[in-house]
C-alpha cells in the first residue's frame, strides 16, 4: 500500500495531501486500478445524467464516511471494524436516500435503487478499511475527495459512450438527430440509414468501455503494467 | 485508564452503543422528514392524474401546484368494483377533502398493495375467462374513478351562436327521430352531438381518469388514463415504473410512448370493447394499436396487460345505468 500515515503540522495542501487527490485521478484510479467499483460502472452508466449524480453521491459518502471513521479511528475495536464501517456507510447512505426524498423527490426517483447500492459499492469500503482507519481526517477527507473524483470520471466517460451510441443522445440531447419510424420521418444522421447500438444499452459494453479505458491508461504509462 | 481494545467487554459495549445511537439518528431522520416525504409522493400522484386529462391546461402543472389545484379539476371521486358498479358511499365530490386514511376515498386507494396481494396472484394463475371469473370473485380489489372537468377553449360569441342554432337544429331532429321510431343508431349519434354542443356552450370539458397497475420486468409499472367525456377516448395517458431498464423498457414514462395513446379508442363500432394493444414497432393488427419499445418488450406487454384488464372493468361501468347516466349529465 503506497498509503502512509502522514506527519502532523503540514499545510493543508502539501505535496503529499495534494497526491492524495490527484493519484486517484489516474495512477491509483479506483475503478480502473484498484478494480474496485466496477458493479456501479456496469450499471448506471447507460445515461450521463444518472451517472452524474451517482458520482456526487458516491463522492459525498465517501469523503464523510471517510471523515467519521477517521475520528473514530482509536475507538473502533479491530474484530468488529468491518461491521463498523458498514454501519457508518449504511446510515449514510440511508440518510441521504431519506434526504433526496424529502426535498429533491425528482432526483431521489431517477436513482431509484442506486442509492441503496451505494453501501455494496466497494470504493467505499476499500477506502474506509485502507486508508481512513490508520489516517487523520483531513487527509481521508482527501483521500475520499481524489477517489470519488476518479471514481465519476470513469462514470461520466463510460456513460458518455454508452449514451451517445446506444441512445444517439447525450444528457438527453439528440445528437445525432431525431430517429422517426421510417428513414423519411429521421433527421440527421439516421436519415442516411443510421442506426442505435443496442448493446451499448447493456451492461456487458461497459466492460469493453472499461476494459479500452485501462488499455489506454496502461499503455501510456507502462509503470501500471504488471509484470508476468 | 488505558482501555484494552481488543477484550471482549469493550468490544460488546461498542457494538450496543453505536446500534443505540446509530438507530436513534436513523429513526430521528426517517420521522422528521415522514410528513414531508408523503406530501411529495401524494403530490407526484396528483400531479400525474392532471397531467392525464390531456389537456393542455393541466398538462404542465408542477408537483407543488398540483397539490392545490387538484381540487378545481377534479370534481369528483368514485370507487368500482369488477363488475362497474358504484361501490356505497365511495361517490365524493371536491367538496369533500382528500383523506388518505378513509376506505371510501378513490384517492386513498392502494393500487400497489392491492396489485400485489389480489390481482397479481390471479394473474399468475388464471388467464382469459378464468381470470375474469377469478378477478369478478375477489372483492378486495376496487377501481377509482376521477371525473375531472377543465376548461374549454373559448370560441368566439359568433361561433357559439351558430353553435345554439345548431343546437335547437339537432334537438328537433331528435324529438323527430323519436317520434317516429326511427333506427337507434341515429338517435344515439344525434344524442352524442347534442352532448358535445352543449358541452362546448357550457365551456367546461368533462374527462375521466383511471388509475392502472401491472407489472414490468423488474417491479411494477403503472400510470393514469384519460378518457374524452365519451368514455371511449383516451384523451391523455402517463406511465410511471419503479425500475424498468433506464434506456429501454424505462422510456414508457417518456411523452413519446405515452402520447401514442391520445386518441384511440376502447371501443369499436359496434360497441365492443377492443383494447388498445402495445406491439412490436411494424406489427399490422387490425385493433387500436401503439408501438412497443423495443429491447423492452416486457415493460411493454406489461402495459398491454394492465391496460386490457384494467379499461375493461370501466367499459362495463360505462355500460350500466350510473355509467351512461354520467356521460349524458353536463
Amino acid at each position: 500500500m503506497s498509503e502512509v500515515a502522514v506527519k502532523e503540522k503540514e499545510p493543508l495542501f502539501s505535496k503529499k495531501n495534494k497526491k492524495l487527490i490527484t493519484d486517484p485521478l489516474n495512477d491509483t484510479n479506483p475503478v480502473t486500478i484498484q478494480v474496485l467499483g466496477i458493479c456501479s460502472a456496469l450499471a448506471v452508466t447507460v445515461k450521463m445524467d444518472a451517472a452524474l449524480v451517482m458520482s456526487m453521491a458516491v463522492l459525498a459518502v465517501l469523503i464523510v464516511g471517510n471523515v467519521i471513521v477517521s475520528l473514530m479511528r482509536n475507538l473502533i475495536p479491530g474484530k468488529i471494524r468491518i461491521i463498523v464501517q458498514l454501519v457508518v456507510v449504511a446510515a449514510l447512505v440511508i440518510i441521504v436516500d431519506q434526504v433526496l426524498k424529502a426535498f429533491v423527490y425528482d432526483v431521489s426517483k431517477q436513482l431509484s435503487v442506486f442509492v441503496g447500492l451505494i453501501i455494496t459499492n466497494c470504493i467505499i469500503m476499500g477506502r474506509l478499511e485502507a486508508f481512513a482507519l490508520a489516517n487523520k481526517p483531513w487527509a481521508s477527507a482527501l483521500d475520499g475527495l481524489g477517489n470519488g473524483i476518479g471514481y465519476g470520471i470513469i462514470l461520466v466517460v463510460v456513460a458518455f459512450f454508452k449514451e451517445l451510441f446506444g441512445s444517439g443522445t447525450l444528457l438527453g440531447f439528440e445528437i445525432f438527430g431525431s430517429q422517426g419510424k421510417t428513414l423519411a420521418d429521421s433527421t440527421g444522421l439516421y436519415s442516411m440509414g443510421y442506426e442505435n447500438n443496442g448493446m451499448m444499452l447493456l451492461p456487458p459494453s461497459s466492460l469493453v468501455l472499461v476494459a479500452i479505458y485501462i488499455w489506454i491508461q496502461k499503455s501510456r504509462n507502462p509503470s501500471l503494467q504488471e509484470g508476468h | 485508564m488505558v482501555i484494552n481494545k481488543d477484550s471482549n467487554a469493550y468490544t460488546v459495549i461498542f457494538a450496543t452503543a453505536m446500534v443505540v445511537i446509530v438507530g436513534g439518528l436513523l429513526a430521528f431522520v426517517s420521522t422528521s422528514l415522514k410528513p414531508l416525504q408523503e406530501d411529495n409522493v401524494r403530490n407526484e400522484k396528483k400531479q400525474l392524474i392532471l397531467k392525464a386529462i390531456g389537456s393542455e391546461e393541466t398538462k404542465s402543472i408542477t408537483r407543488e401546484d398540483a397539490g392545490k389545484q387538484f381540487k378545481k379539476y377534479v370534481v369528483e371521486r368514485l370507487i368500482l368494483d369488477y363488475e362497474g358498479n358504484i361501490i356505497e358511499g365511495t361517490r365524493l365530490t371536491n367538496e369533500t377533502p382528500v383523506d388518505i386514511k378513509s376506505a371510501k376515498d378513490a384517492f386513498a386507494v392502494d393500487l400497489k398493495k392491492e396489485y400485489k396481494k389480489f390481482v397479481q396472484p390471479l394473474t399468475n394463475k388464471y388467464t382469459g375467462s378464468d381470470l375474469v371469473d377469478e378477478l369478478t370473485k375477489e372483492k378486495n380489489i376496487h377501481y377509482p374513478l376521477f371525473i375531472c372537468e377543465v376548461n374549454q377553449r373559448f370560441m368566439e360569441e359568433l361561433a357559439l351562436d351558430g353553435l345554439k342554432l345548431k343546437l335547437i337544429d339537432i334537438k328537433e331532429k331528435l324529438q323527430e327521430a323519436n317520434e317516429n321510431n326511427m333506427d337507434t343508431s341515429l338517435s344515439l349519434a344525434l344524442s352524442d352531438t347534442m352532448f358535445r354542443i352543449e358541452e362546448e356552450l357550457k365551456g367546461r370539458k368533462k374527462h375521466y381518469v383511471i388509475p392502472v397497475m401491472g407489472k414490468g420486468l423488474w417491479a411494477g409499472v403503472w400510470g393514469y388514463i384519460g378518457l374524452e367525456s365519451d368514455g371511449r377516448t383516451i384523451s391523455g395517458a402517463v406511465f410511471d415504473h419503479k425500475s424498468e431498464t433506464p434506456g429501454l423498457g424505462a422510456e414508457i414514462s417518456k411523452d413519446f410512448f405515452s402520447d401514442q395513446f391520445i386518441e384511440k379508442t376502447i371501443v369499436d363500432e359496434t360497441g365492443n370493447y377492443t383494447p388498445v394493444k402495445v406491439v412490436k414497432p411494424g406489427t399490422g393488427v387490425t385493433q387500436p394499436y401503439v408501438d412497443g419499445i423495443s429491447g423492452g418488450t416486457f415493460t411493454s406487454v406489461g402495459v398491454d396487460e394492465m391496460m386490457n384488464r384494467t379499461l375493461s372493468v370501466y367499459h362495463k361501468f360505462f355500460q350500466n345505468e350510473s355509467g351512461k347516466e354520467l356521460l349524458t349529465k353536463i
